[in-house]
C-alpha cells in the first residue's frame, strides 16, 4: 500500500513559533524501503509520528495522507493499522515475549479476535521469523538489546500491517548487532512485501537499507533520491556536507588557476573567490606535485584498517586538516608515515555555487 | 600491601567507609526504633499472658480494633484512586500550577496532624462549611466513622503519590503508544500497560498509607468524637490508658498495633521484591 503526503506541516507549540516540520509533499511507492534521513531536530521522526498517528499534523495548511486510495488524515492510530517499531523498544515489561507479540492480536474486539489456538500458531509463526521461538517464556529484560528489537518487530508485525514504520530501529544497538539487523530487515521487507518508512540519522545505514532516501533538514526536504543517485549528485551543499566526510579548498582564482598560499591548483572556474568540496576518496597522494596541482601537505594521522587507508593531512594553506582515503598500493610505495610532506591530487571536486546547484565537476585525473 | 592480610582486604571495597556509616547507622536505628521498641516489650515483662490476652481483648479495645481497620481500609483503598489519579496528572500532563500541586502534595507530611483534624473538624461539624451542605442530605462526617476515615485519607495521601510518581515517570510514553499502535482502546492499553506496570508501587503504596493510618491519632481524634465502642480508635485507647496511669495496658494494646504494622510492611516488602525481580531481569 502506497503512501501519499501532501501539504503536512506542524508547528509545536503556539502558532507562530517555528515550524516543526514545513510543509510537505512525499508520495511513497507500494513496497518500497524508505529511509529518512537527517541531523537531529530536522523533522524526520514527526514527520515518521504524523504518518502513524501518533502525532496531529497542523489544520493550516490542511494536510492530507493517504494509504493508497484510503484517507487516513483523521484516523486514530489504532485504527491506521500500521506496525510501528521504537527505538527504545518499548517491549510491555511485565509480559513474557510471547504475550508481547500476542498483544495486538488479543486486544482485538471479540468479533474479529482469532481464538487463542490460532493467536499461539500466529505468535510462534512470528518468532519463528525473528529466530526468537526458544525466548517465548522470557521476559524482555532478559533478552538483549538486538533480541528485544526483534520481539519488538514481530509484535509490529502480529497484525500484518501493511505499513511498518521504524523510528530509529537500530540507534540504540551496537555496530555489529546493528549491521545484522539491518540485513536481516532488508530480507525481511522483501519477503513479506510491505512498505516502510524508517528513521535513522546515520547516512550509512540510510544509503544501505533504502530503495530511497529522503535527506531532510530544518523541518524541509532537501532531496529525495535513490541511494547511488544522492551520493553522486547530491541536490546542494547540506546534502553533500550530510553525506560523508567533506575537504574544503578555499582560494582566488585568476587566470584559470586558484591559489590559496602556497597550494595552486588549475581550474575552469570565473575569477574570484571559490570554494571547492573534496571527497576523501578523490584525493590521491603522491611525492612530487603534478602539473595541474601543487598542494604540499603534512601527514598528521594514518589509520591504515580496513580497504582503505585514511590519512589526516594539514598544511599552512589549509584551516581545517584534510582526510584522504588511498589505497593500500599508493599507502606501500609512498610509504606514508606521520610528519611526511607530500602532494595530495584531487581527482575531482565539487562547487555549490549560492544558489545552491551543484557545479560542473571536471575530472582531472 | 602484604598478604598476610585479612581476606577482608581482599575485597577491598572502592568506596571506602563502608565499616563506619553501617556502624553508625545501626546506631541510630537502635537509639531511635529498637530501644523505644524494646522498652515496650519489657513493660509487657510484668504481666502474664493470660492478663495480656484479658487486656487486647477487651471489648471496647476489641471495637477500636474493627473502627481503626475499616477506616484505615477505607481510607486507603480511596487514596489508592485518588492517589494515582493525582500521580497521573502530575506526571503526564502540564499545566499553569503543576509546580504548586505537586507541593501541595507534601502538605499532610508537613503539618502538625492536630492542626488537620482540627480544621477537619470545623468544616464538617454540623455549622461548618460542608457540615452544613451535607447535613440536609442525611450525611454526617464529623463524628463518625466516616470523619475518622476522612481524616486518615488527608494525612496518608502523600504515600500513595509519592510511590507511584516516580514508578509512572520511568514508564515511558512510548510504552502506551506501542499499546495504541496495536489497536489496543484507552480502556485496554491502561488495564493491560500501564496498571501492570505500576501495580506494584500502587500496592506498596496503598499500603503503606493503610499502615500510616493504623497509628494516626491526632487529626482523627478532633473529628471522631471519640464514642466508646463507636468511634473509638485503637490509638485513642492507647492514650485513654496513658491518662489512667496504666502504663502496662498502653504497652499491652500498642504491641498490637505493632506488629500488625510490622507484618504488614515486612509483607509488602517481600511481594514488591518479588515483582521488581521480573521487570527488571531474573526469573518471575
Amino acid at each position: 500500500m502506497g503512501i501519499r503526503l501532501s501539504q503536512i506541516a506542524k508547528t509545536y507549540g503556539r502558532p507562530g513559533t517555528p515550524r516543526a516540520l514545513e510543509p510537505i509533499d512525499l508520495e511513497i511507492a507500494s513496497g518500497e524501503l524508505v529511509g529518512l534521513l537527517g541531523p537531529s531536530g530536522s523533522g524526520k521522526t514527526t514527520l515518521l509520528r504524523i504518518i502513524a498517528g501518533l502525532e496531529q499534523a497542523d489544520r493550516n495548511p490542511a494536510g492530507t495522507i493517504h494509504f493508497g486510495s484510503r484517507d487516513v488524515t483523521d484516523v486514530h492510530v489504532r485504527d491506521r493499522r500500521i506496525g510501528f517499531v521504537f527505538q527504545h523498544y518499548a517491549l510491555f515489561k511485565h509480559m513474557t515475549v510471547f504475550d508481547n507479540v500476542a498483544f495486538g492480536l488479543t486486544v482485538q474486539p471479540r468479533k474479529s479476535r482469532p481464538s487463542s489456538g490460532e493467536i499461539r500458531t500466529r505468535v510462534h509463526q512470528l518468532l519463528e521469523m525473528v529466530q526468537l521461538e526458544r525466548f517465548a517464556k522470557r521476559y524482555p529484560a532478559e533478552l538483549s538489546g538486538g533480541q528485544q528489537q526483534r520481539v519488538s518487530l514481530a509484535r509490529a508485525l502480529a497484525l500484518r500491517p501493511e505499513v511498518l514504520l521504524l523510528d530509529e530501529p537500530f540507534g540504540a544497538l551496537d555496530a555489529k548487532v546493528r549491521q545484522d539487523l539491518r540485513r536481516w530487515l532488508r530480507h525481511l521487507h522483501d519477503e513479506l512485501n510491505f512498505t516502510s518508512v524508517f528513521v535513522t540519522h546515520d547516512q550509512e545505514e540510510a544509503l544501505e537499507l533504502s530503495d530511497r532516501v529522503v535527506v531532510m533538514s530544518d523541518g524541509r526536504i532537501e532531496q529525495i533520491d535513490a541511494p547511488a543517485d544522492l551520493y553522486r549528485a547530491p541536490a546542494n551543499r547540506f546534502v553533500f556536507e550530510f553525506l560523508g566526510d567533506v575537504n574544503r579548498l578555499e582560494g582566488e582564482v585568476r587566470d584559470g588557476v586558484l591559489t590559496c598560499g602556497e597550494a595552486r591548483l588549475a581550474v575552469d572556474l570565473p575569477e574570484g573567490p571559490q570554494e571547492l568540496l573534496l571527497r576523501p576518496h578523490e584525493l590521491s597522494l603522491d611525492a612530487a606535485p603534478s602539473a595541474t596541482a601543487h598542494l604540499p601537505v603534512t601527514v598528521t594521522a594514518v589509520v591504515p584498517v580496513g580497504a582503505e587507508v585514511r590519512v589526516e593531512l594539514a598544511a599552512d594553506w589549509l584551516a581545517e586538516p584534510w582526510l584522504a582515503t588511498i589505497g593500500h598500493g599508493d599507502f606501500e610505495r609512498l610509504d606514508v608515515r606521520r610528519g611526511q610532506r607530500l602532494h595530495a591530487r584531487p581527482q575531482r571536486w565539487h562547487r555549490f555555487g549560492a544558489e545552491d546547484r551543484p557545479a560542473a565537476k571536471p575530472s582531472l585525473a | 600491601m602484604s598478604l598476610a592480610l585479612p581476606r577482608l582486604t581482599g575485597r577491598r571495597r572502592v568506596l571506602p567507609g563502608f565499616g563506619l556509616s553501617l556502624g553508625i547507622s545501626l546506631m541510630f536505628v537502635s537509639l531511635v526504633l529498637l530501644l523505644p521498641m524494646t522498652s515496650l516489650v519489657g513493660q509487657l515483662s510484668g504481666i502474664s499472658l493470660a492478663e495480656y490476652w484479658a487486656i487486647i481483648s477487651d471489648g471496647r479495645v476489641v471495637a477500636s480494633y474493627t473502627v481503626t481497620i475499616g477506616a484505615a481500609a477505607l481510607a486507603a483503598l480511596v487514596n489508592g484512586a485518588f492517589g494515582l489519579l493525582l500521580a497521573w496528572v502530575l506526571v503526564r500532563y502540564e499545566f499553569p500550577g503543576k509546580r504548586l500541586l505537586d507541593a501541595l502534595m507534601d502538605l499532610p507530611f508537613a503539618l502538625p496532624t492536630a492542626v488537620a483534624g482540627i480544621t477537619l473538624a470545623t468544616l464538617y461539624a454540623s455549622n461548618g462549611w460542608m457540615g452544613r451542605l451535607l447535613e440536609p442530605l442525611g450525611l454526617q462526617v464529623a463524628y463518625t466513622w466516616v470523619g475518622i476515615a476522612l481524616a486518615m485519607a488527608f494525612t496518608s495521601i502523600p504515600f500513595v503519590v509519592r510511590t507511584v510518581q516516580p514508578v509512572l515517570e520511568d514508564l515511558p510514553q512510548e510504552v502506551d503508544e506501542a499499546a495504541l499502535t496495536l489497536g489496543a482502546s484507552d480502556a485496554t492499553a491502561f488495564r493491560r500497560v500501564i496498571l501492570p506496570h505500576l501495580w506494584p508501587a500502587l500496592v506498596t503504596g496503598t499500603g503503606l498509607a493503610f499502615v500510616r493510618s493504623l497509628g494516626e491519632f491526632g487529626a482523627i481524634i478532633f473529628i471522631a468524637g471519640n464514642m466508646p465502642f463507636e468511634t473509638e480508635i485503637t490509638a485513642l485507647m492507647i492514650f485513654v490508658k496513658l491518662q489512667e496511669y496504666d502504663y502496662v495496658g498502653a504497652s499491652a494494646i500498642a504491641s498490637v498495633v505493632l506488629m500488625v504494622s510490622l507484618a504488614l510492611l515486612l509483607a509488602i516488602n517481600v511481594w514488591q521484591g518479588r515483582f521488581i525481580k521480573r521487570l527488571h531481569g531474573g526469573r518471575g
